[in-house]
């Protein structure tokens, strides 16, 4: 059995409204609203990497764990976003956390990245001890490459987020979790070498409208739960329409999904994982609280990991 | 009411336009269905026509229009 130990996030300083940015794209910071649910974002700056903003996160995390990275046994980092091809910001973390011969993995996946992460940590756990879970993203820079689609651009923003998941206990245990993934539609979500993101938005969307309640409903059913039971959905932060739909699909009230996408746009692998840091840190569940997590992105890839609070 | 009309319906009751498009002018380009619609549409279709929509049917081209629409659901039935 693996348990969920702690999370951690960071997100650059550098707030980049939608009057900031809908002048550059053309279009007006209401339609921004309109048709994301986002007010702002964060950018980093040139200089900072993934790798920074991911070592940010894990420190945060390991902080509000008690533990040092001394304690890790296995570290895992998505980022769809890394600067280079190889090494990955995997050895570049581990490094900057201090660790010098623990293992470290690059999970190249992009939204559904931290999502998968965590699921396969659930049985890594048993055989390296605490994982670190890491999905940093720095999305402004593919996001703004020319030519820029301002209905691309507006989405998103960069940042990191952790999560330790523990073979021993922690506050919440790992129940069940399922991973799918389809590369039919491969080409409608991609980024290319030295391209801007390239997004079919209304397959994207179809998709994930079906595919995000799917996987909910799935590892519920297995475990004999229903979604009104759920106490909180922290899901991966893709655009305020869509997350108030897979609500309406599971007939949830929109308020059981904990939402910060108005104030950091759509950060990928990152968003899941930061959405959790800042409902983990104010919440204080009961015992017995059901917490599903979900994600959808590019591959296609999906899945969702029920947790419980003890 | 023939397919075609009963798919024209279904527009009618996703669609925030009161307008009826020509039956081969895009949904989208001419703003009758924007992206959230379209999984709206999707549901929709699959109770008029009594049908399930696989997700690996779930490609926007195949419902660019009403003509296209009415094609996809005839092949279905």
């Amino acid at each position: 059995m693996a348990f969920l130990k702690a999370f951690g996030a960071y997100v650059p300083s550098r707030v980049v409204s939608n009057e900031e940015l809908a002048p550059r794209l053309n279009c007006t910071p209401a339609w921004i609203l309109e048709m994301s649910g986002i007010e702002e974002r964060r950018y980093a700056m040139p200089e900072e990497t993934v790798a920074d903003m991911a070592v940010a996160a894990a420190k945060q995390c390991l902080n509000r764990a008690g533990m040092s990275a001394a304690d890790i046994g296995l570290l895992i980092v998505s980022s769809g976003t890394a600067e280079r091809r190889f090494p990955g910001p995997a050895a570049t973390v581990a490094h900057q956390l201090g660790l010098a011969n623990t293992p470290a993995i690059d999970l190249p996946m992009a939204s559904a990245g931290g999502l998968f992460a965590m699921a396969l940590s659930q049985s890594l756990a048993e055989a390296h001890g605490n994982v670190l879970v890491v999905a940093a993203e720095k999305m402004s820079t593919v996001a703004s490459r020319a030519p820029t689609e301002a209905g691309i651009a507006i989405l998103f923003g960069d940042g990191a987020g952790a999560c330790i998941i523990a073979p021993g206990d922690g506050p919440a245990k790992i129940v069940d979790a399922v991973m799918h993934s389809d590369g039919a539609f491969a080409e409608d979500l991609r980024l290319e070498f030295e391209a801007p993101l390239s997004m079919d938005g209304r397959s994207v969307i179809m998709q994930a409208s079906r595919k995000i309640p799917g996987a909910i409903l799935e590892v519920l059913r297995k475990n004999s739960k229903a979604a009104v039971s759920v106490e909180v959905f922290l899901m991966h932060q893709a655009n305020q329409n869509l997350i108030d739909r897979v609500a309406r699909a599971l007939e949830v009230e929109p308020r059981k999904f904990y939402s910060n996408i108005r104030r950091y746009g759509n950060t990928s692998s990152a968003s899941m994982l930061i959405a959790a840091a800042e409902w983990w840190e104010n919440a204080r569940p009961v015992p017995g609280a059901l917490i599903c997590f979900a994600a959808f992105g590019a591959g296609f890839h999906w899945g969702a990991l029920l947790v419980e609070t003890v | 009411m023939d397919n075609r009309e009963r798919v024209a319906a279904v527009l009618k009751t996703v669609s925030k336009k009161t307008t009826m498009p020509d039956a081969d002018e895009s949904l989208f380009d001419s703003g009758f269905l924007d992206s959230f619609d379209l999984p709206d549409m999707v549901s929709a279709l699959e109770q008029e026509f009594q049908i399930k929509i696989p997700d690996s049917d779930l490609n926007p081209r195949k419902f660019e229009s009403i003509a296209r629409i009415e094609s996809y659901v005839e092949s279905r039935k």
